[in-house]
């Protein structure tokens, strides 16, 4: 049989105001990841949470700093997986700028497009994620159908489905693949011919809106305060899409909406992904038939070598504001290099928003900031 | 015909024959035994096959397709599988009742299939009080699942506990409320008795809007009982990995596994016994021809395919529905489901006392 | 602002500070004890900066160096903010009370380059084991096991 006391004992260990600390992750079907949230309940209210992060950490901006301005584009794949490209494409500017390399119109075009269309993986693999934190297992295949396609588009485009390492300082690596055009077209029917289920299965469900409506509400302020950025920042009003008010590449010449809601809660963060995919379906219908003839890559020196100085550059990422900061000594690799992740300020707001709510609510708040955790953890 | 009816009657009367009587009742409830032991594993595969099937069809997807014929021994295999596991149990866990926990959830599966009638005079055990043997035996899961919960001693698997325990206390209410109005209409406790009632009609077409009130929360009812998608609030695999079974592993999870789904199965065979007549065939009215057609179909049949109807609703549900949250669970219940129900029962008294139904 | 304006408003409030305008944004080099009353300032002064988006450290071999990137949701103009710190006993005060997300950003820089921020509610290891020794992103780091040098 039992032992009475034993059992009693334990349960002791629990803290004073009947408080329980529960430790989601490293290993968590919600976590995405390998994040760790160390979780005071009070029964199911959550009274603090407090993240532990570094258990993928591999240190890529020491790994940068003995790497060349060629090579230190492609570590940065790694960081945030879901916007590879886009993150690679920082980088890139960040050379250009520094060393005022011409890029030819024909790579500008092709980066925004691929841009674009990474955007729409992320945000389709977000939504499948989220949903299925909800508790919703379907969407997450729905979503997949269409991401599906875009990976087969890169695969064609770059030979690689995830981490594309497509830039080179100064243009592409390698010309569009033939059927590309083709291919695009055929996704942007798919996608628009679909997007419809998502509202029915997902938007619509009476349940989906209430365990996110008015769920993890983050104020304007708290937003500019804590650094969130991307559509984080942008349900709870904050302009800040880094294509609108500092325009790179042709980001200038397109137009497209800046989605911008109010409420500042799950549903809203929720909404302004569903509608940014839209807007990159207009801006790639917009860029998809004119891509100008011409050179992909400029004409560059072998040898990079930044000037002395300091270099800060910005893209959007499906996250929010990825920037980075170089401090060049003049050599042929970086002295300093700091990568600015959306994530990182994303997570700072988790206990802020799901604090004072449920478990239930948790999963919504952080399904809906959309952490990606080598992001984070860098 | 084949009839399920007839092979009982050989059986028992060749029993009878050979044996003296008390040998031959012995004789009885060892094959009865034995035959709901067998119906629980066959159950068990062919669910968890459909269960696979279903959820592969609405995400776009093909299921199990490599083992056996169209996946058809996928079941088999993981059941294999989960039998040469190792069955840990946590250092701490309280083992006495951490071992105990999966056969009172699954011995509470078994007791129900006792007043359930399969096919015409096919039934284990015709109790009287059948509808309240069994409201009160399915209240008994949530010990087990406690226990569970508690044993572990996990956190993740006492949360999980907690919330199944106030989850299927409260909506045993519903599920009690919607099967009262259908003994408000037929005025028996006996399933067999409330069978006979739907000879000319199921309650679902007979009792006007109450039955079908009732049946809706029925079904709300049983799938938060069962612990089903959308209220699995007590497995919540994202929010609580596994909840009460998060330490169990190998055949004890698969009896926790098998459970749920006999579980499912019974509240279905209940439902469809309740508000679709049972095994009783389709009739309508005065249509001579057809019903007589419908009769040529076997009991079995009729009761079988009912009771996978529901089954396959309840795992709709499931692919399609986000979780609730714990709180809005409970507000469902005792916010709106309890106060319809209420009402509803008072319905059907009016209308069974002035006769309107048919 | 003109960068010349924004020169004179620092300079009022910081008279040690020191300019640089070869780079992309003015960069404003200020002492570290003079450095929280000026952030405080540009966050509710007539700046209003409100939007800390990049904090981070440079190691220069002889001293380190804190950057504070700097900009603001209303008018969208960037200064970076610098202050050198000693490399033995690099102290600073912490700005997490006026931007939030100081309090990550400082806790990372803590444990990679050991800089102490006074009055910082939380410095402990976010990101390294609570054991570990050393400031990898300083650039005397030496680990024998992970590190490969060319």
């Amino acid at each position: 049989m039992y032992n009475q006391t034993e059992i009693i004992k334990d349960t002791s260990e629990l803290g004073a105001d009947g408080e329980l600390v529960i430790n989601m992750g490293p290993q968590h079907p919600a976590t995405h990841g390998v994040l760790h949230l160390v979780v005071t309940l009070n029964g199911e209210t959550i009274k603090k949470i407090e993240p532990h992060l570094g258990f993928i950490h591999r240190s890529i901006e020491k790994m940068c700093e003995s790497l060349t301005y060629r090579q230190f584009i492609y570590v940065t794949s790694r960081m945030d997986y879901l916007s590879s490209h886009i993150n690679n494409l920082g980088c890139a500017l960040l050379v250009e700028k520094g060393m005022q390399i011409e890029v030819p119109e024909r790579a500008k075009y092709i980066r925004v497009i691929l841009s674009e269309l990474t955007r729409i993986a992320s945000h389709e693999l977000w939504l499948g994620a989220m949903a299925m934190d909800l508790g919703a297992f379907t969407p997450f295949f729905y979503a997949f159908r269409e991401r599906e396609m875009i990976t087969d588009i890169m695969e064609d485009t770059c030979g690689a489905r995830l981490t594309m390492n497509y830039i080179v300082p100064g243009g592409l690596m390698y010309d569009l693949h033939p059927d590309f055009q083709k291919k695009v077209k055929a996704f942007i029917t798919q996608f628009k011919s679909k997007v419809t289920e998502y509202e029915d299965l997902v938007t619509n469900n009476i349940i989906f809106q209430s365990r996110t409506k008015g769920v993890g509400i983050l104020s304007a302020e708290d937003a500019i305060s804590y650094g969130c950025t991307g559509p984080v920042a942008r349900a709870s009003g904050v302009s800040c899409d880094i294509r609108k008010i500092y325009p790179y590449e042709v980001y200038d010449k397109v137009e497209f909406d800046e989605v911008i809601e109010t409420a500042g809660d799950s549903f809203a963060r929720y909404i302004v992904r569903v509608k940014e995919m839209n807007q990159s379906i207009r801006i790639i219908e917009q860029l998809i038939d004119n891509i100008p003839e011409g050179d992909f890559v400029g004409k560059t020196k072998n040898v990079l070598k930044l000037p002395k100085g300091e270099f800060y550059s910005r893209v959007e990422t499906a996250r929010g504001e990825f920037g980075v900061y170089v401090v060049s000594e003049g050599g042929t690799t970086p002295h300093r290099i700091k990568f600015r992740s959306p994530g990182f300020s994303n997570l700072s707001v988790l206990n802020h928003i799901a604090a004072g709510g449920m478990i239930g609510d948790l999963m919504a708040s952080m399904g809906t900031l959309d952490l990606v955790i080598p992001d984070i953890d860098r | 015909m084949f009839s399920l009816e007839g092979i009982t009657t050989s059986v028992q009367d060749w029993l009878f024959m050979k044996f003296n009587p008390t040998m031959a009742l012995a004789m009885e409830c060892v094959i009865v035994i034995l035959l709901s032991i067998s119906l629980f594993a066959i159950l068990g595969l062919i669910l968890v096959l459909m269960e696979r099937k279903v959820a592969a069809h609405i995400q776009i997807r093909l299921g199990p397709n490599r083992v056996g014929p169209g996946g058809m021994f996928q079941t088999v295999a993981d059941t294999l599988k989960l039998i040469m596991k190792e069955g840990l149990v946590p250092d701490k866990a309280d083992k006495f009742l951490f071992n105990l926990a999966p056969f009172v959830v699954m011995m509470v599966g078994m007791l129900l299939l006792a007043p359930i009638a399969f096919a015409k005079n096919f039934q284990i055990w015709d109790i009287n009080i059948g509808v309240l043997y069994i409201s009160a035996v399915s209240s008994l899961s949530v010990i087990g699942i406690l226990m569970a919960g508690w044993a572990s001693n996990n956190k993740y698997s006492l949360l999980g506990a907690m919330r199944s325990g106030a989850q299927i206390v409260s909506y045993e209410l519903s599920a009690g409320f919607a099967v009262l109005t259908i003994v408000v209409l037929t005025g028996s406790l006996q399933l067999s008795e409330i069978v006979k009632a739907q000879e000319n009609g199921w309650w679902i077409f007979k009792g006007h809007i109450p039955a079908l009130i009732a049946f809706v929360l029925y079904i709300i009812a049983v799938t938060a009982e069962t612990n089903r998608a959308p209220f699995d609030l007590a497995e919540a695999e994202s929010e609580l990995t596994a909840g009460f079974h998060t330490e169990y592993s190998g055949m004890r999870f698969a009896l926790f596994f098998l459970a749920e789904y006999i579980n499912i199965f019974i509240v279905c065979a209940i439902g469809a016994t309740l508000f679709f007549g049972g095994w009783m065939p389709l009739h309508i009215g005065n249509w001579e021809a057809f019903n007589h057609i419908m009769d040529y179909i076997p009991s079995s049949v009729w009761f079988m395919g009912k009771t996978f109807f529901l089954i396959f609703l309840i795992m709709w549900f499931r692919w399609t529905f986000p979780r609730l949250r714990v709180d809005q669970l409970l507000n469902l219940e005792w916010k709106y489901l309890l106060p319809i129900s209420l009402f509803n029962l008072l319905l059907v008294a009016i209308i069974a006392i002035l006769g309107w139904h048919f | 602002m003109t960068n010349e304006e924004i020169k004179e408003y620092i300079s009022s409030l910081a008279p040690a500070a020191t300019y640089d305008e070869t780079g992309e944004w003015l960069n404003i080099l200020v002492e570290p004890t003079a450095l929280k009353p000026l952030m405080a300032n540009l966050r509710t002064g007539k700046m209003q900066m409100n939007y800390l988006f990049c904090v981070t450290c440079v190691d220069f071999k002889t001293h380190l160096t804190m950057v504070y990137h700097l900009s603001a949701t209303t008018h969208r103009q960037s200064i970076v903010i610098k202050a050198n710190v000693n490399r033995d006993t690099p102290v600073i005060e912490t700005v997490c009370d006026i931007w939030r997300t100081a309090e990550f950003l400082e806790r990372e820089v803590f444990e990679m380059f050991g800089v102490q921020f006074t009055n910082h509610p939380d410095l402990r290891k976010l990101i390294l084991e609570d054991d570990f020794k050393g400031f990898p992103l300083r650039k005397d780091f030496e680990d024998p096991i992970n590190m490969i040098k060319l």
